[in-house]
């Protein structure tokens, strides 16, 4: 028993840290583009797409080569799944979700 | 307790989680089918597989993972008559993530041991650039029953750090379901800028022996070039060695572009060397039982997305004997939504 007391500290202190950045989490994802005007969000559609597609052929490429696209429900399943497998970070899978489903 | 204590606590944050920006994920069973022969030192083993993954994304921040693994390798008998073998099932990961902030990952179940990155994101054979193993494969990567911790994040702009802590409580010898105790870790840096990635893992078994195994990984996808290299380099009580490959897409190529921007030109060479437990052990953990180099050479061929033909030329050099090993095949990877999914995205 001895030796799993660092493991049982460590998991507890992994505890408190999704605890304290809940708010980060939340702030992040609730970011939402509040301009109206469509010149605008066409911009930021463009901006998003050439970033996204920057960010998949970095991420991505580090293992396979590139997929075809698939239906926007489940490229969120793949990106998902890629957040956890390869530790593609939060804004990563954000920007290759939009690229990867326009 | 604990475990009742970390759940707890997950509940209450997912409480407050929200990913409104997302499409709603659909479950997905996906997967890959692949048919090989192997021929080696004038052996022939047909070797064909089918490993489904199974991806059910729960709320906004769970999801449920699983990957088994379905093989059947035959041969010929030396006395003659018609191919025969084992057929083999096997849980690679059946796990529970959960998501909790940009910073951590948490998974609980069987999960694949990310020590390196062969085992975790090469391993798939659609993906692999050489169907046959890395010598150092079973090195440190017996499969896991417990808790992870891991998460990606950047840092100072520039580069994504990413990390996986990770304890196995469990130690079953079934052979479907075999895992061990251990605990080990993961650190990587990866510059998206010039697209490289360095790590190293390290994991201390808690059980028979009681060693420690360190690695150490590499890759770079020079943005020029459609060019992909890759290395992993482990050491441990049951041996040692490295390996380093690399892929470069004959998109380039001036003449016969159609055919070629399909085609990779894939090689590996590496070494390994016998630990301290001894070859026979070596052997038992199907790592080679002699100090061993090889090299490999081959083809990759694009037929259309999640389908590929291979076909391989290898060289190994072993105190034990020399050998070639020959290697030709189909790998196709499937994805296969199990609900309602929106209208195809508009083409590009």
């Amino acid at each position: 028993m001895r030796t799993h007391r660092p493991f049982i500290a460590a998991l507890l202190l992994a505890c408190l840290l999704a605890f304290v950045s809940v708010d980060f989490a939340g702030s992040t994802a609730a970011k939402k583009d509040a301009s109206a005007d469509p010149a605008v969000r066409a911009n930021h559609a463009d901006t998003m797409r050439i970033e996204g597609e920057k960010r998949f052929h970095a991420n991505c490429g580090r293992c396979h080569a590139a997929p075809e696209k698939f239906p926007p429900r489940m490229m969120a399943t793949v990106l998902r799944h890629m957040r956890v497998r390869a530790t593609v970070t939060a804004d990563d899978q954000k920007f290759i979700l939009f690229y990867m489903t326009q | 307790m604990l475990f009742v204590a970390a759940a707890l606590s997950l509940l209450a944050v997912c409480a407050f989680a929200q990913t409104p920006d997302l499409a709603k994920p659909v479950p997905i069973l996906t997967g890959n089918v692949g048919t090989f022969s192997f021929v080696t030192a004038g052996q022939n083993l047909i070797d064909t597989q089918v490993n489904p993954v199974l991806l059910v994304p729960l709320g906004d921040r769970w999801m449920i993972e699983s990957r088994a693994e379905f093989e059947g390798q035959f041969q010929r008998p030396l006395t003659g008559g018609p191919y025969q073998g084992p057929v083999t099932k096997h849980v690679d990961y059946a796990q529970l993530d959960y998501i909790a902030n940009p910073y951590l990952t948490l998974t609980v179940g069987r999960f694949l041991t990310p020590f390196g990155i062969f085992n975790e994101r090469l391993y798939p054979v659609w993906i692999r650039f050489l169907q046959p193993d890395p010598l150092i494969l079973p090195i440190s990567t017996v499969d896991s029953d417990g808790l992870m911790f891991r998460g990606g994040f950047p840092v100072g702009g520039r580069v994504n750090l990413n990390y996986a802590a990770y304890v196995s409580v469990a130690s079953t010898g079934i052979d479907s379901v075999d895992s061990e105790r251990h605990v080990g870790g993961r650190m990587g840096l990866f510059f998206p800028g010039p697209r490289l990635e360095v790590g190293g893992s390290w994991q201390r078994t808690l059980q028979d022996e009681r060693k420690n195994a360190f690695g150490f990984h590499a890759s770079w996808q020079p943005s020029k070039l459609p060019l992909s290299l890759r290395s992993e380099f482990a050491r441990s009580y049951e041996g040692s060695g490295y390996w380093a490959e690399g892929a470069y897409r004959l998109s380039q190529v001036s003449f016969w572009h159609k055919a070629m921007r399909r085609a990779d030109l894939v090689g590996r060479w590496q070494q390994f060397f016998v630990g301290e437990v001894g070859s026979d052990a070596d052997a038992q953990l199907n790592l080679p039982a002699a100090n061993t180099r090889q090299a490999d050479f081959g083809v990759n061929y694009f037929l259309r997305d999640g389908l590929k033909g291979i076909v391989s030329y290898g060289r190994g050099f072993s105190s034990a004997g020399n050998y070639n090993q020959w290697s030709f095949g189909f790998a196709y990877r499937f994805l296969i939504p199990l609900g309602r999914v929106a209208g195809p995205p508009e083409a590009q």
